[in-house]
């Protein structure tokens, strides 16, 4: 199994990356860890007839926490980020979603923007930035934008990316004082991909809950935020039928595809369920002192 | 569509080489096709088995879903380069034998090489984390259990219990 043919650049700048995507256009693109589009080149399923790795371009390769903000370069690892503790230890869900991404020789290659730019439904750093109000940086012929990364995907690893724009990095909101995070995920084998997955981060003062971020992995063609059940939790204190009606709200809100995983209603009960726990889990890491 | 070659200068188990490579040849296949390295196994070819984990810059990864140009300029660790010929294994190696840890061992060398950066980072001897963090090879013969007591003797050795 070997991809087909094609042609590789390697640019050492984003200047020259964006002026080939130009020249090229939909025959093109772009090869950041690989990790999702090697295997899909070898099955033959993506056939471009132009690479261009963002390999050698340094300045996509940074990342930096500073104030409350974690600001990633779109060709930073997946591991750069697991084995920063500053990082991992202010951010629960973070540090539990990439325990689950694949295996370390994976994250040691796959990188957090291949990740976001490949939109697949069950991508945990979608899903993540879902959670933490994520910013996706984008730059093309046209200059830079911000995207939310609530509306970034608009399909089955699909995302609102034209063919001449290039995944920069995405900044996320670091969980403050008084906010707890959490991510737990269902997979049929450890380093799969989720079955359903859910990030969920929960502000609380005194026992109330100020706000809410629910986010599901493998629920619908792409991540979605939860937002009615993010609603209901929002000033209550999680008391059981609190927790009940967000779960059934989070679970309805879904719209999962049944495959070998599961049937449709498998997944909405792991969609319930999940949210339970990580929403619960979330809410005790914010109540905690710190 | 061009078929150009690209020169790529990496450093293979201690020695600079020089290749020519089609830009779609992955590291995989230029380890074996074009260097002879062919300890390094092609099972899934789509980074599923962990099979052809190679150590590149001295952590793992899967030669089948890398370019060799991604390689351009580092480091890779095959299995030839635990313990040259004739010299004693390398001791990960000695472990997974005194422990009959494979049997057809076509999984041994990527087992090998999770093992070795695994050790590297100075885990707890909990049989728990082994095996999770050995579930990125998969074994068809053994079952895991003398894998997983094969790397528990490294880690318990290391920290003299």
């Amino acid at each position: 199994m070997i991809p087909a043919p094609f042609s590789y650049f390697a640019p050492d700048t984003l200047e020259e990356a964006l002026s080939l995507l130009g020249e090229y256009g939909e025959s093109a693109k772009i090869l950041a860890g690989g990790q999702s589009l090697l295997p899909l080149m070898a099955f033959r399923l993506v056939r471009p007839e132009v690479l261009v790795d963002l390999g050698g371009i340094e300045a996509l390769s940074r990342y930096e926490l500073a104030g409350g903000r974690l600001t990633i370069g779109s060709m930073v690892t997946h591991r750069t980020i697991e084995l920063d503790h500053r990082i991992t230890s202010r951010c629960d869900m973070l540090r539990e979603a990439l325990d689950v991404l694949g295996h370390v020789a994976i994250r040691n290659v796959g990188t957090v923007g291949g990740s976001l730019a490949h939109a697949d439904p069950a991508g945990e750093w979608l899903a993540v930035a879902l959670a933490l109000d994520g910013r996706i940086m984008v730059t093309g012929p046209r200059g830079n934008r911000d995207v939310a990364a609530d509306g970034f995907a608009t399909g089955w690893m699909t995302s609102c990316l034209s063919p001449d724009e290039i995944v920069t990095g995405v900044r996320l909101d670091m969980p403050g004082p008084g906010t707890g995070s959490a991510f737990e995920e269902v997979a049929r084998r450890h380093g799969d991909f989720a079955v359903v997955g859910v990030a969920a981060r929960v502000s609380v003062e005194g026992e109330a809950v100020t706000g809410a971020r629910i986010a599901l992995a493998g629920a619908a063609s792409t991540p979605i935020r939860a937002h009615r059940a993010e609603a209901l939790l929002t000033g209550t204190t999680l008391s059981g039928p609190d927790l009940d009606a967000a779960c059934e709200a989070a679970a309805s809100e879904t719209d999962p595809v049944a495959d070998l995983h599961g049937s449709v209603e498998y997944k909405r009960r792991l969609a319930r369920v999940l949210t339970r726990r990580a929403v619960s889990r979330a809410y005790r890491r914010a109540s905690a002192p710190a | 569509m061009t078929r150009d070659l690209h020169s790529i200068v990496l450093n293979v188990n201690g020695d600079e080489v020089t290749v020519r490579v089609e830009a779609r040849q992955t590291l995989a296949g230029m380890l074996r096709d074009q260097l002879g390295l062919t300890g390094t196994n092609l099972g899934c070819e789509h980074g599923v088995c962990g099979a052809c984990t190679v150590l590149l810059g001295g952590r793992t990864a899967r030669s089948c879903t890398l370019l060799a140009v991604q390689a351009n300029g580092r480091s890779v660790t095959t299995v030839e380069g635990l313990a040259a010929d004739g010299d004693p294994l390398h001791p990960v190696q000695q472990a997974f034998a005194d422990h009959h840890a494979l049997q057809c061992g076509f999984c041994t060398p990527g087992f090998l090489l999770t093992t070795i950066e695994y050790l590297d980072e100075e885990p707890e001897a909990d049989p728990d984390s082994i095996r999770e963090r050995l579930s990125a090879n998969l074994c068809r013969c053994t079952g895991y259990h003398n894998i997983v007591a094969a790397v528990k003797d490294l880690l318990e050795r290391r920290t003299g219990r």
